[in-house]
């Protein structure tokens, strides 16, 4: 292999170190009209009233929309497959505003001062209604948030509107209460995720205009430019074909940008106005007014035979999905099916539970996507089990983890909003994980250690898996073309949002064809030039995009060696194609050659392919995370010294940008369980609406990542890879809170491991 | 109001108002290097350079730029120094979305003027302001190491 597994530099890496106007607000046309967004200051209301009409006289105002004159068509923002498992419930534009940052009108302006001056001219008449705002007490609250006669959702997704349900899941095998009763050791514990929000660096940011055929043009920092497309059609009414939705170079996503947020106001005031319109959200309304994490409640039983042989384990689970139901069931139905499996050998195993709507911003896809939230609880429980057993907690995973060549039931009965699909699990070294990250760390000496003084340190572990792509739902193409100096241009809907994915997909299909990647030109993601491709999300680039390169390339390869078949006038039996060369017994011609030939003196063509997939299986990458910490046990404040990642995620396509996933991934982890935290006053009002109140961890206070990727090999990959995506975020919340407990004896089951939570349990243990 | 600045060592005279700050300026006159990530000085993306010092250029107010050198990544293309910075987080893969390079490199370029010999905590230190939510930090702090050694 000469192109993939090397870690060469990314193909766009000197444009976005040298600072070329490469992101959607660099390219923005000047005369954009600026698009500013007013948004409600209450949790839950009714808009009585909306008097625009200062607004409008206001000199350089050119467009005002409230409810009143915009489509009223009920959709969702989630940007996922289709038919959509999210319930619909949300307009462009509404008489009812459910949280505080709400849409309430919009006004465009031809700069940003006028916008911002029309916004505080606008006079709005609110009914202050009865939010909720407490997730535990949702269902069946007596204020309800969607009123609306035509809310809806697909057959296959449960929404229950008038108790404030988005969704509700359950599914089980087993006896589970006789296994309970059964057990020699039984844990039971309750766990809480926090919102955690995604903090992309580029805030969300889409313009618009009108082409020259009359149709609108969208360009937006996107994760999902073609689920963006079939969403504005649906909000606006528009056919799609009269709809073109552009992904410049994006400033990061993580699932944030997975939705729509501002596109259908920018492609409104377009449409309006026939002029260009841009939108550039402010940091608070990316706090305030897009996604967080859903925040979510476990209630787990744990069941083990006193040999620490795990039989049975029930999760209850409640998920807040804030004010509208985006990714409500499918994050809900990941949070069991990524983490079950894991360990396979039960004899009973429930997960379910409901998603409830709050008057919160809405939650909605972030990196680990449930499986994160899940993690946390039942590796937490994991350990507690390990502790009555009186078992090393790597023993006791050792003992009942998956490995290679098994199967989960799991896998077949939950998929993400419908069935899964059966799988046997290819390549699966988390055993390997185990161990090596063990070794590492240091585990034998530092689990045993002594634990005494003010400062005390400890380790902790966990181990985590998550999926490549929806298996028999999402779909990416590429098509690769041959110029006539024997360049390719691969054309692909996957969405590159500083993942490296335009890179590994070249790589990849540099490695099909057997030409260095320089030759292979990629562009991604614009509905009117690149093929299908569902876009970056549920860790699929890589597996499910990279599989439709190679089939792409594969078939690139096939029409050389025909065009070379005819040139020489020979069956395509006895032709070569190299990658520099198209070769018979006696004959030769360079690709160059043949492409020129081709494209301008005999038999002309075109040479194009076009390769599509869709996975059977979704292969999951493995992780084992292992955290070291120091306790200072007069604070409570927890240093996280180290952390130890050891990950299968099948043959990196190119190591260093992979490993850099999951030192990104990592980072994040980290943050959700040590110090990212959603707070909101008694209103519902956020209090952690800039980058100054809500903490991400800076460059000191990650200590040090030390992250291995182990050899493996997944057979249904391209040239063996899995994807890596999301997997390196799910350990940190557990291991770190395992670490917390090894190092002091407190367990902290609600997230951030804050130094007050810490401190407040150390004094109740000493009670 | 009318002011004087030298933007990567080219003389302009600019009209702005009183109340707009440097970032929104340098972005109106095309410098789109210049990133905005935050409305409170928070997560360094916007970071110039003033006099050859760093500063957020969200936080200062354009007037008070009048009669100064600023410097953005654009005015660096050329430098050997940039050159070295950028191909040490190349190489390492440090480039992820790449949205807080800029302003990173600008910060390792004052650095390098700025301290000795320093140590990871020191560089740490100096670079804390300059967020990156994509790389986890590791792979910049690999690259600006081996930017150092193999420079100081
Ligand atoms: S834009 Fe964030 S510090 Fe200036
Ligand atoms: S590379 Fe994306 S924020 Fe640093």
């Amino acid at each position: 292999m000469k192109e993939v597994k090397r870690p060469i530099n990314k193909v766009d890496g000197y444009g976005l170190v040298s600072g070329q106007p490469v992101y959607t607000d660099d390219l923005a046309p000047k005369n954009s009209l600026v698009v500013k967004i007013l948004r409600s200051p209450h949790a839950f209301a009714r808009i009585k009233n909306i008097n625009t009409e200062k607004a409008k006289s206001l000199e350089g105002v050119e467009c005002v929309l409230t409810y009143k004159n915009v489509p009223r068509n009920i959709f969702t923002r989630a940007g996922q497959g289709y038919p959509e498992p999210s319930p619909y419930d949300k307009y462009i534009l509404d008489e009812y505003v459910r949280y505080v940052g709400d849409e309430v009108a919009v006004v465009a302006a031809r700069d940003e001062f006028t916008a911002e001056k029309a916004l505080k001219l606008l006079e709005v008449e609110y009914e202050v209604l009865e939010p909720v705002l407490d997730f535990e007490k949702s269902k069946g609250s007596k204020s309800i948030i969607h009123p609306e006669k035509d809310y809806k959702s697909e057959s296959f997704v449960s929404s229950d509107p008038k108790n404030n349900i988005a969704a509700t899941y359950e599914m089980s095998i087993g006896d589970i209460e006789k296994e309970i009763e059964e057990s020699d050791v039984v844990v039971k514990e309750r766990f809480y995720t926090q919102a955690q929000a995604h903090v992309m660096m580029e805030p969300h940011a889409a313009y618009s205009y009108i082409d020259m055929q009359g149709r609108l043009v969208v360009v937006t920092s996107t994760q999902v430019p073609f689920h963006v497309r079939r969403i504005l059609a649906r909000a606006l009414d528009l056919p799609i074909k009269k709809i073109r939705v552009i992904k410049p170079r994006v400033g990061g996503g993580f699932g944030g940008k997975q939705a729509i947020h501002g596109e259908p106001y920018v492609a409104l005031v377009t449409l309006k106005t026939g002029k260009p319109a841009k939108v550039y959200y402010t940091r608070k309304e990316v706090f305030e007014s897009t996604y967080t994490r859903h925040p979510m409640r476990f209630d787990v039983t744990i069941g083990a035979d006193k040999n620490g042989k795990i039989n049975v384990i029930d999760v209850r689970g409640l998920s807040d999905t804030g004010a509208y139901g985006e990714h409500a069931l499918t994050t809900f139905m990941v949070a069991g099916s990524k983490v079950l499996p894991m360990y396979n050998k039960v004899k009973a195993v429930r997960f379910g539970g409901d998603v409830v709507y709050t008057n919160h911003p809405p939650a909605g896809a972030y990196r680990g996507y449930g499986a994160i939230q899940a993690n946390f609880a039942i590796e937490s429980a994991m350990d507690m089990l390990a502790y009555k057993l009186n078992m090393d907690p790597v023993k006791l995973r050792e003992i009942n983890m998956i490995r290679e060549k098994e199967t989960s039931p799991i896998f077949k009965i939950m998929g993400e909003g419908r069935e899964g699909v059966d799988m046997i699990v290819r390549s699966c070294k988390l055993d390997e994980c185990v161990e090596k990250g063990a070794k590492k760390i240091d585990w034998e000496n530092k689990f045993k250690a002594k634990k005494e003084g003010k400062k005390v340190k400890g380790v902790g572990m966990a181990i985590a898996m998550q999926g490549s792509g929806i298996a028999k739902i999402d779909m990416g193409a590429a098509t690769i073309k041959l110029n006539e100096d024997g360049s390719f241009n691969l054309l692909i809907g996957a969405t590159d949002i500083g993942t490296g994915s335009d890179t590994i997909l070249s790589q990849i299909a540099a490695e099909v064809l057997n030409v260095p990647t320089e030759s292979i030109i990629p562009y991604s993601s614009d509905t009117d030039v690149t093929p299908f491709d569902v876009g970056a999300y549920a860790s699929s680039t890589t597996y499910v995009s990279g599989n439709a390169v190679r089939i792409a390339a594969e078939k690139m390869k096939e029409e050389i060696i025909k065009a070379g078949a005819e040139y020489f006038e020979v069956p395509i039996e006895e032709v070569e194609f190299d990658g520099k060369e198209i070769r018979t017994k006696d004959n030769k011609i360079t690709l160059q050659k043949l492409a020129e030939i081709l494209y301008y003196n005999e038999n002309q063509k075109q040479l194009s392919t076009t390769g599509s997939y869709v996975g059977d299986e979704s292969p999951s990458p493995f992780m084992a995370g292992y955290a070291e910490v120091e306790v200072d046990t007069e604070t409570g404040k927890v240093d996280l010294l180290n952390y130890v990642a050891v990950v299968d995620c099948g043959t990196p396509i190119n190591p260093n940008l992979a490993k850099v996933q999951v030192e990104g991934g990592l980072a994040q982890g980290i943050g959700m369980a040590m110090y990212e935290e959603v707070i909101y006053d008694k209103n519902g009002r956020l209090l952690t609406n800039n980058m100054m109140n809500y903490k991400i961890p800076s460059r000191v206070d990650i200590k040090n990542l030390d992250v291995e990727l182990v050899d493996s090999y997944e057979p249904t990959g391209p040239f063996g890879a899995k994807s890596v995506g999301e997997i390196g975020i799910d350990t940190p919340p557990a291991a770190i809170a395992n670490a917390v407990y090894n190092a002091v004896g407190v367990r902290i089951k609600d997230l951030p491991i804050t130094p007050e939570k810490v401190l407040k349990a150390l004094k109740e243990k000493q009670n | 109001m009318k002011i004087k600045m030298t933007i990567n060592n080219v003389l302009k005279e600019v009209e702005v108002s009183p109340s707009e700050f440097l970032l929104d300026v340098l972005r109106r006159l095309d410098y789109m290097s210049v990133k905005k990530g935050c409305d409170t000085g928070t997560c360094g993306v916007c970071t110039v350079l003033m006099d050859g010092k760093p500063v957020l250029s969200c936080s200062v107010l354009a007037a008070s730029a009048d009669g100064h050198k600023i410097t953005t990544i654009e005015g660096l293309r050329d430098d050997p120094e940039f050159k070295a910075i950028s191909q040490a987080l190349l190489d390492e893969g440090a480039d992820q979305c790449g949205f807080c390079s800029p302003g990173l490199i600008l910060n390792v370029y004052a650095m390098k003027r700025d301290l000795k010999n320093p140590t990871e905590e020191e560089m740490k230190k100096y670079l804390v302001g300059n967020l990156c939510r994509c790389t986890g930090y590791m792979p910049q702090m690999r690259a600006i190491k081996k930017y150092f050694e193999v420079r100081s």
